[in-house]
């Protein structure tokens, strides 16, 4: 009886358990349905490497290689702004902080990273846009830098909070060796603290770059949305995750344009896939090589 | 000697301009749609419907919406999201499956918010043909809000000794009596934690809504689960993109902005106290 | 039945030397019996064929040094060695000369019998008595003055009560680490258990914390079997009537506890009990 009852809800809770396992494998399943008619029509290469997307002209031209191109720009930009910023307060709130100002500033910094992407492409639209327009003289203020600044900013505390906890891991006694040979702290910093840190902190680096190049909102208000090749910094783009916000509405479903902004988001989910993998790979070979458990 | 001061004294700077530089990019963000949205928000704004083509009126509407989508999400994600804690902490036996399981997790928490919009409107708006509503767009958000609240939950379960549990289960206590009777009231602040957290990255998402669940413009309340609503961030969005008044809009976007960021930012205050004053209970 | 004369060369108390020389009212019968119990973590071996008995309404102190397996072997006796994944059980162990090993023996109606106290006090994060009425409330009792009766008489039983009588609804964790023990011992007595197995009861307490549970354990005697695994040699002279000693998994001796702290009769032993293991 009572034993039955047992094995009855343990087998209840691995079944509700694996439904998030169910998710992960459906979103697989729907992308791939929906995505490969399209490359009945169009050869995969010509799809990732075609120079013009005009999904409504007729007839349509598929090729993403401008949206690719945009995505990896934004996201290098993001990642010049939020690298420093990110790491560098990682660093001050692990090595100069005291405890009182660490006390004030990591919650801080995790409340930042809960604001909503909403808000940032808004703030882009209608502060930061019209002043870089102003400031370089420049036909739209909508454009690769715009977007590169605030997806920079948006990801820095994500890469702050993450980088904060590998450093925090780094166990008292390798400081205090280093400081026992006549290092300062610097130099302690720099040659050990942060070697020993490095795989975790390039995880949160790899979360931060998986979280730029998947947000949507942000690039499509600011980003420009034009779809050409970005020749320069000052050129308005479309990234992945705009084209498939703005067109889906549009795009009637079941048609060529329907199945390839799935094929789009396809790639945008294996992208992420990977990036994930590697951080969660990276991770764990950094608590390993630390001596943590998992 | 001197050359290494000078060094360690231009490195501890840059630092210092690195923690200054995020907290004040972010302090503007915030100052300036504090600033600016003040003026807008009313009560009116606070209680009224759009009117006039979003010229007029308030954004009372996508505060219900949001609302609803939130709450809607949280019901499917919290038992679900601590059912799969619970099995992780509680009853799974080590090897490959669980890792894939985690591993899977993780992954679901990386994926691009569009993309899981994109899942939305194949599986719950067409195949299961809840059409774009309430419930179409509540289920993307739940799936969203997912690893969120299983990560908060498996944490707040670990955190409870071990020893604990054995003294139940020496008791004579079965293992689900444990779990119920012992170790989840123990992990309930934590699994709260997680709960108003994911609140928080729910009610702010646009991305999974724009396909399932929004609608840019409605003159009166959703009905039923299966109705289109408002949402306050799609309504910033909108007020943006769309409509034909671009100065009276910006001014009720700000208000909106406002409205949303304050919502959110207390929300997310509320999860980091109460973690903070859990992690002190245990190391106490 | 189960083989009720071991070979000599094995330890075992109670069947051939009755150790206090007096007539038990179980006819000598012993209350749990171990027979060749070997155990296994994974693929290395914890416990190597052990045989032991335990008296009724008599204390038991396993002592041995840290890592012989004396822990591992008091919680074969209440199936809490379930707990750990990849561990693996060969042998007998009867309660009343039932298998506790079989497959239709419940764990959880075991533990009612076989209660347990741990080395570091565990007290629920609920209140005071909450705590103890919670092993009532798991099976299945829910007359509510029964179980405050229950939970008075626990208390009271445990020595605790004169001293907490005003705080039964503060938390349990505000408590004293000695309280805390006390209360789980009173958590344990509450399911009017048959048997009670101390796992190092004192490890984390003071001396005076510690006189306490040992006085403590000699009233309870009269009621209930106990077995006590301690790495305090004094703490197993003051309170047991028997010992066993172990080393590296293997039961080395046992016997009344006067005779083993006099004449042990294994080298090991004498070893130990005059400090040469360190």
């Amino acid at each position: 009886m009572n034993k039955k009852k047992e094995l009855a809800i343990k087998y209840l809770f691995t079944a509700l358990a694996f439904a998030s396992l169910v998710f992960l494998i459906g979103i697989v399943l729907v992308l791939f349905k929906e995505a490969l008619p399209i490359f009945t029509k169009v050869s995969p290469g010509a799809f990732l490497f075609g120079e013009s997307w005009y999904p409504t002209a007729e007839p349509p031209e598929f090729g993403i290689l401008p949206l690719i191109l945009a995505s990896l720009w934004v996201t290098a930009g993001a990642l010049v702004i939020c690298v420093p910023l990110g790491v560098g307060s990682a660093l001050y709130l692990h090595e100069l902080a005291g405890p009182r100002q660490r006390a004030v500033l990591k919650p801080v910094i995790e409340i930042l990273a809960s604001v909503p992407s909403i808000i940032y492409g808004f703030f882009g639209m209608v502060i930061l846009a019209p002043l870089l327009q102003n400031s370089f003289d420049l036909p739209i203020g909508l454009c690769v830098l715009t977007t590169g600044i605030i997806l920079g900013v948006m990801a820095a505390p994500t890469v702050a909070s993450i980088s904060e906890d590998a450093l925090s891991y780094v166990p008292r006694s390798f400081r205090e060796a280093s400081f026992a040979v006549g290092a300062d702290r610097w130099q302690t910093l720099t040659k050990v603290i942060i070697p020993a840190a490095g795989s975790g902190i390039s995880t949160a680096i790899i979360l931060g770059m998986s979280r730029a190049i998947g947000e949507t909102m942000t690039v499509l208000m600011v980003a420009g949305g034009s779809a050409v090749i970005p020749r320069s910094i000052f050129d308005p783009v479309r990234p992945m995750t705009a084209a498939i916000a703005a067109e889906m509405g549009e795009a009637p479903v079941g048609s060529d344009h329907y199945h390839a902004l799935f094929a789009i988001a396809l790639i945008l989910f294996l992208i992420t896939f990977v990036f994930n993998i590697a951080a969660e790979f990276i991770s764990r070979r950094f608590r390993l090589k630390l001596g943590l458990s998992r | 000697m001197k050359k290494r001061n000078i060094i360690q004294k231009l490195g501890f700077s840059a630092l210092f301009a690195c923690m200054a530089a995020n907290i004040l990019f972010l302090g503007t963000i915030i100052f300036f749609i504090a600033a600016r949205g003040l003026g807008a928000i009313n009560w009116e704004f606070l209680t009224q419907a759009p009117r006039d083509s979003m010229t007029a009126g308030g954004v009372a509407p996508a505060i219900v919406g949001t609302f609803y989508l939130t709450s809607g999400a949280v019901l499917f994600a919290l038992p679900l999201g601590v059912a799969c804690a619970v099995y992780l902490t509680e009853y799974s036996p080590k090897g490959w499956i669980v890792n894939l399981l985690r591993i899977s997790i993780n992954n679901l928490a990386g994926v691009p918010s569009v993309v899981f919009g994109l899942f939305g409107l194949t599986v719950f708006v067409k195949y299961a043909g809840f059409g774009v509503s309430i419930l179409s767009g509540s289920l993307t958000l739940g799936i969203l809000a997912l690893p969120v609240i299983i990560s908060a939950s498996q944490e707040a379960l670990t955190a409870v000794p071990q020893s604990t549990r054995e003294a139940s289960l020496a008791l004579g206590a079965t293992q689900w009596e444990t779990i119920r009777r012992v170790v989840l009231p123990a992990a309930l602040p934590g699994i709260l934690t997680g709960v108003i957290l994911s609140v928080g990255r729910v009610a702010g998402e646009t991305a999974p809504i724009l396909f399932t669940a929004a609608a840019f413009y409605l003159k009166g309340y959703p009905h039923s689960v299966f109705s289109e609503v408002m949402a306050l961030p799609y309504h910033i969005y909108a007020l943006m993109t769309e409509g034909t008044h671009p100065e009276i809009q910006t001014r009720i976007a700000y208000g909106s902005s406002l409205l949303l960021l304050a919502l959110v930012l207390s929300v997310s205050m509320l999860a980091i106290f109460i973690r903070a004053r859990q992690r002190k209970t245990y190391h106490a | 039945m189960h083989n009720l004369h071991p070979s000599p060369a094995q330890g075992q108390i109670g069947l051939n030397i009755n150790p206090m020389g007096e007539a038990d009212s179980s006819d000598g019968k012993p209350k749990i019996s171990a027979r060749g119990v070997n155990f296994y973590y994974g693929s290395k071996r914890a416990l190597n064929n052990i045989n032991i008995d335990f008296t009724p309404r008599r204390v038991t102190a396993i002592i041995g040094p840290s890592g012989c397996g004396k822990s591992t072997f008091i919680r074969l006796l209440n199936r809490m060695h379930e707990l750990v994944p990849g561990s693996r059980l060969e042998g007998e162990i009867l309660l009343d000369g039932l298998d506790i090993l079989a497959q239709a023996c419940d764990a959880a109606e075991l533990r009612k019998r076989v209660g347990m106290v741990f080395q570091k006090p565990n007290p629920f994060p609920k209140s005071v008595f909450e705590n103890v009425a919670y092993g009532l409330e798991v099976n299945g009792v829910t007359d509510r003055n029964l179980i405050e009766e229950k939970v008075v008489d626990s208390l009271k039983k445990a020595a605790l009560w004169e001293e907490i009588k005003d705080r039964l609804k503060d938390s349990a964790l505000g408590l004293s680490g000695g309280q805390q023990q006390r209360l789980c011992i009173a958590r344990c007595l509450a399911v009017s258990p048959e048997v009670i197995l101390f796992d190092e009861p004192c490890a984390s307490l003071d001396p005076i914390s510690t006189a306490k549970i040992e006085e403590l354990i000699l009233a309870l005697k009269k009621e209930y079997t106990i077995v006590i695994v301690t790495h305090n040699m004094q703490q197993a002279a003051r309170v047991s009537d028997q010992t066993a000693f172990f080393l590296m998994g293997d039961l080395i001796e046992t016997g009344r506890t006067d005779r083993i702290f006099k004449a042990p009769r294994d080298k090991r032993t004498e070893d130990y009990i005059t400090g040469r293991f360190g």
